[in-house]
């Protein structure tokens, strides 16, 4: 579904990505893993368009879309829950989510889909009139996930999910997680440090190292493999 | 009283003006933090466009209806593609340089833009003519306010409760809302940023375009400078409110207006622009954002 060859992304002058070679297959749960600045918040920038890679190519169903504008990304059915949630802060919940669905017309689906994020977050519905920045960090999680879903990606790029947030809504959200995956079919793309549990969820995982892909494999592979339980899960 | 009441709708009046300025001071802020020195010029330029279109309608016969509303929609538009092409030339190619330099090429716009007047026109004054008539209904107030005062204060209203509604309820408002608290995510959610940024100038030189036209209506005179001051004054307003927030510019324009008005009725008109500044020194000291403004610190 989605193939990045050969990425290099740059700030300025400072690469942040070399070389990354990385695919994701209609219907998985795949995983970035890795230590602070190691690049993951920046191959999802890439991907968005947001970063755009200066040499590589990124293939989406078939189509280049790495020279394309971000407003095009999204069209085309990649969403994105930024590192750090990007809740607009003085937009209700409602106009929150709004903004999701900010490039649908089908009155009808949008409807849906609103009912049926409701649904999984009743929290939302209830504080669906007050400002997103009055949320706590589990309902701005939960406010920033709904929000990517409102636009009905193929394709959820999630970063770091759990950033801040205590054990037991960490779990409720990778459940969560889970469960679009298997109700919506919706692909997911998770980056995480909380290495353990994002492999736990995923089918496979990269492991990504100061700009560089150094591992990959199915994830109870990577779960049982030396190296990443000694860097990664701290065992 | 009486002289009271004078002084209280002259001061609205100035009010009303310096809003529809300071609107797109404090919109462009908003959305890309830049103060946009051109502004006052792009008033200037509303003032000018109206002269020569309402003159020309009136040579060649128009009722006084038609050219004012042609006058109005012409300098509008006029001063929105000025608007529009600055951001373009000026603004968008320094959007990720420093700072400075994007406020630096503002300077340059506004210079660049008196000086294209001063030597298309003249430097003297040229007299506008008066396009609000004397209204029959306004004949017993007329000691108090004029026909073109009211002018003034119904128009400016209109344009603040249009500008409200559109960014509250229209698709284009919730991308500039988005926009201005959160530009990446705007990004993210597949919001056009360019063309927000370009509508947000549209409207606020639009706004300005009207604000110069009912001026230089009012006052029946203009030359290249007028920008300059009103520029100052309205940006005076904007900072008074709270930059960046759009019922904070009003509430500014506002104050500002009526202190104006009040200091020159009971103390002199050398003092009124003592005052206004006084004003704005004290709110400053007191409330750094401004009285609408969030208190946030400057990462610069
Ligand atoms: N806007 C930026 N300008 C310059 N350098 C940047 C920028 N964003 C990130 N970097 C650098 O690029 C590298 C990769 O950063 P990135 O944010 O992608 O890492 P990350 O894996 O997401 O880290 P974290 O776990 O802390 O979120 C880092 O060295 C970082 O300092
Ligand atoms: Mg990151």
């Amino acid at each position: 579904m989605l193939e990045l060859r050969n990425i290099d992304t740059y700030y300025g002058n400072i690469q942040a990505l070399h070389q990354i070679d990385l695919t994701v297959e209609a219907g998985e749960i795949i995983t970035l893993i890795g230590a602070n600045g190691a690049g993951k918040s920046t191959t999802l920038m890439s991907i968005s368009g947001i970063s755009p890679p200066r040499s590589g190519e990124i293939i989406f169903k078939g189509k280049p879309i790495h020279e394309l504008p971000a407003n095009k990304i999204v069209t085309l059915g990649i969403s994105q829950v930024p590192e750090g949630r990007h809740i607009f802060p003085e937009l209700t919940v409602a106009e929150n989510l709004d903004m999701g669905a900010f490039l649908r017309n089908d009155k009808r689906g949008i409807a849906d889909d609103l009912e049926y994020l409701y649904d999984l977050f009743p929290i939302l519905r209830k504080r669906r009139n007050q400002p997103g920045g009055n949320l706590s960090g589990g309902e701005q999680q939960m406010l920033a996930i709904s929000r990517a879903l409102m636009a009905h990606p193929q394709l959820l790029l999630l970063d770091e999910p759990s950033m801040g947030l205590a054990p037991l809504v960490t779990k409720q959200i990778f459940e969560i997680i889970e469960k679009i995956n298997r109700e919506q079919n919706t692909t997911i793309f998770l980056v995480e440090q909380n290495a353990n549990l994002a492999l736990q969820i995923a089918h496979r995982g990269y492991v990504l190292e100061n700009g560089r892909i150094t591992m990959h494999d199915q994830a109870d592979k990577l779960l049982a493999n030396k190296d990443v339980q000694k860097a990664y899960l701290g065992i | 009283m009486e002289y009271f009441i004078e002084l209280l709708f002259s001061g609205l009046t100035r009010g009303s003006i310096y809003a529809l300025i300071a609107l797109g001071y404090t919109m462009v802020y908003g959305i890309i933090g830049l103060i946009n020195f051109a502004h006052g010029e792009i008033y200037m330029i509303g003032a000018f466009t109206a002269l020569v279109v309402s003159t020309a309608l009136t040579i060649y016969g128009f009722p006084l209806l038609a050219v004012v509303v042609l006058t109005a929609l012409a300098a509008a538009v006029w001063a929105a593609s000025y608007g529009y092409t600055i951001e373009r030339l000026a603004y968008r190619p320094l959007r990720s340089a420093p700072r400075l330099s994007p406020l630096i090429s503002a300077i340059g716009m506004s210079i660049f833009l008196q000086n294209y007047v001063l030597l298309a026109q003249t430097s003297d004054f040229v007299p506008f003519p008066a396009l609000v008539p004397e209204f029959a209904f306004m004949e017993p107030y007329a000691h108090i306010v004029g026909s073109s005062d009211m002018a003034i204060l119904v128009v400016s209203a209109l344009a603040m409760i249009i500008l409200t509604c559109m960014i509250k309820y229209t698709r284009t408002g919730k991308a500039m809302r988005a926009t201005a608290q959160d530009q990446k995510m705007a990004l993210l959610v597949g919001i056009n940023v360019d063309n927000v940024i370009s509508i947000t100038f549209i409207t606020g030189s639009a706004l300005a375009a009207i604000g110069g036209l009912l001026i230089a209506s009012h006052i029946g005179q203009i030359n290249f400078y007028i920008g300059f001051i009103a520029g100052i004054k309205a940006f005076t307003a904007a900072v008074l409110g709270g930059i960046g927030s759009i019922p904070g510019a009003v509430l500014g324009s506002f104050i500002l207006g009526l202190t104006e008005a009040f200091a020159t009725g009971y103390v002199s008109s050398d003092y009124e622009d003592v005052f206004a500044f006084s004003l704005l020194v004290l709110i400053l000291i007191f409330k750094p954002a401004g009285l609408l403004g969030k208190a946030t610190i400057e990462k610069v």
